[in-house]
């Protein structure tokens, strides 16, 4: 297992006589993007906590870059941005990133790493005045100091706009070419877009699913629904193809997807009878929730 | 190293943003300038120097207020940045929790040193321009200001180890006015009570004194009293201060700080952000 960068294995952590997290092994090698996904609650937050040092394990081992979590090592190759991150309101832009800088030895270009995240005119005015989005970008920035080989984001689209949703997303596809692992935690699918390499879902602190997007979606089984307008009569359609009639002139059929093409072609072969057809595969949102909701496996 | 100044500077910027350095600087120089001048009528019956009996108004000044400037100053140190949600962040960079806590420790000392040097400095210099002053009262007042940091020292600590205990801003507030009043006030209550109903016993004569000195505060006053004849004289604070070995104040004061910061330290580092 020496390639992957971050290793979980078995890990558990008990608060108080609750058991938060359930053998959870997860694992993400250099330049790979994975979404950790569950509710409030599911134990992702603590999930990172631990990775980070911050709080302690109860039985399993992690490894970050081949040391122990909370080691100065470890601290060095992670970067960590906190969920609803905050700074000292007295600090610019400028001072919080240069303490950043140089507790963690770095280096860096400020004003280029915040021209980055778009706060180049914002570099020395007091965090204090900053918009929650302009902070959530200060700590994108802080991400990118020094060159880590693991970040850890916790909810990084909270409190953004599109725009810099989409920047968000373009900052850590460079981290990842750069050969970083990117662990995302969010609340749901649609957060994350799908734009990761592979997606874990916890739920209860049990990791649920593991794989890629295609592979959950196949696993999940979910239907994809196609919608036929009939031309003349939509009672007839219904009769030659099955389905439910749903309106005066629609019939619907839900198929899995490994019969969505025979449907198709049967739906087709009916020729003039049919005026159109719309086809809504499963989505990010119902699959979430399929994984989200479905029993402890 | 890097790391310890990196954070003391940002902590001394912030401590210069928000006003506290002004704010305490001020405070500092209005009330020693006040005791000054509301106790500048008694030099002539005493037969010292206006410092002298300036220093030892400012003495008693200083047991009040140095542990009350710390503890304001370093209450919300590890309360505040777990309430602002700002800790996790930090604490995710190699740095370690005590390098942090001294960064800290070292900036606000520095601030609290600058407010005492400038504050009882001011009231000295006018003390001695009005009064006059000799090599003795000049060295009261060096001691004064040297002792006054010392003792600040001890409640900075102090603040840290309620900010790590307590689990918000507010909670951490209300441990240090407690923690103020007991070793500032209550305790001596406590003692002067245990002397009258021991009525001159062995407890008054063997006991009283070691456990006054183990008091920070009181260390810091029986140091200033005891090593100067005139300082005591104009206090009239010399019985415990003469039962005592000449190594027990100060070996009190040197050695809080140290206590203060290992148990501020070891209580930092079970802080779970």
């Amino acid at each position: 297992m020496t390639d992957n960068i971050l290793n979980i294995e078995g890990l558990c952590k008990d608060r108080g006589k609750t058991r938060v997290l359930h053998d959870v092994s997860l694992t993400v090698s250099p330049g790979e993007r994975v979404a950790l996904l569950g509710h409030n609650g599911a134990g992702k937050s603590t999930l990172i906590k631990i990775v980070l040092g911050l709080t302690p394990g109860n039985g399993g081992t992690i490894s970050v870059a081949g040391h122990k979590p909370g080691s100065g090592a470890a601290r060095s190759a992670t970067a960590f941005l906190p969920e609803a991150v905050s700074f000292h309101p007295a600090l610019t832009g400028r001072e919080q990133m240069k303490l950043f800088a140089s507790l963690s030895g770095e280096k860096a270009d400020i004003p280029g790493l915040l021209d980055r995240v778009g706060l180049g005119d914002a570099l020395d005015r007091r965090i204090g005045t900053y918009s929650k989005g302009m902070r959530q970008r200060l700590g994108l920035a802080q991400v990118l100091l020094g060159k880590p080989q693991v970040a850890l984001l916790d909810e990084p689209t909270s409190g953004l706009d599109p725009i810099s949703r989409q920047d968000l997303y373009a900052i850590i596809d460079e981290l990842a070419d750069g050969g970083c692992a990117v662990l995302i935690a969010s609340h749901a699918l649609t957060e994350v877009e799908a734009r990761t390499d592979r997606i874990a879902i916890m739920r209860k602190g049990h990791l649920v699913a593991n794989d890629t997007l295609e592979g959950l979606s196949a696993k999940a089984g979910l239907k994809t629904r196609l919608r036929v307008r009939a031309t003349q009569n939509a009672d007839e359609i219904a009769s030659q193809i099955g389905g439910t009639r749903i309106n005066g002139a629609s019939v619907e059929i839900l198929c899995g997807p490994d019969e969505k093409m025979a449907e198709l072609r049967r739906i087709t072969a009916l020729g003039e009878a049919v005026a159109d057809l719309e086809i809504t595969p499963p989505r990010l949102d119902d699959l979430y929730r399929h994984y989200a909701k479905e029993g402890v496996q | 190293m890097t790391r310890f100044f990196a954070v003391a500077r940002a902590e001394m910027r912030i401590l210069q943003r928000n006003r506290w350095l002004l704010m305490a600087t001020l405070i500092m120089v209005l009330f020693a300038l006040a005791l000054t001048f509301a106790g500048s009528a008694p030099t002539g019956s005493l037969g010292v120097d206006m410092l002298t009996v300036s220093v030892a108004s400012m003495t008693t000044l200083s047991v009040y207020l140095a542990p009350l400037l710390a503890l304001m100053i370093s209450f919300d140190a590890v309360a505040g940045e777990t309430d602002r949600g700002s800790l996790g962040l930090l604490l995710s960079y190699p740095a370690g929790r005590g390098e942090i806590l001294l960064g800290k420790f070292a900036a606000h000392l520095a601030a609290l040193a600058f407010a005492m040097l400038i504050g009882f400095g001011c009231a000295g210099a006018v003390a001695a321009w009005s009064g006059g002053a000799g090599p003795d009262s000049l060295i009261a007042l060096a001691r004064l200001i040297a002792t006054s940091i010392l003792l600040g020292a001890v409640f900075l600590t102090f603040g840290y180890l309620v900010s790590s205990l307590a689990r918000s801003t507010t909670a951490a507030a209300g441990m240090s006015a407690g923690l103020w009043l007991i070793f500032v006030v209550l305790y001596d209550l406590g003692l002067l009570g245990a002397v009258v109903v021991d009525a001159g016993g062995s407890f008054t004569r063997h006991v009283f004194p070691w456990v006054m000195v183990a008091n920070p505060a009181d260390a810091f006053r029986l140091w200033n009293i005891a090593a100067s004849d005139s300082v005591a004289l104009s206090s009239g604070m010399t019985g415990a201060a003469q039962a005592l070995p000449i190594w027990a104040a100060p070996l009190s004061l040197l050695i809080w700080p140290l206590i203060g910061f290992a148990a501020a330290r070891g209580a930092f580092r079970r802080v779970e952000p």
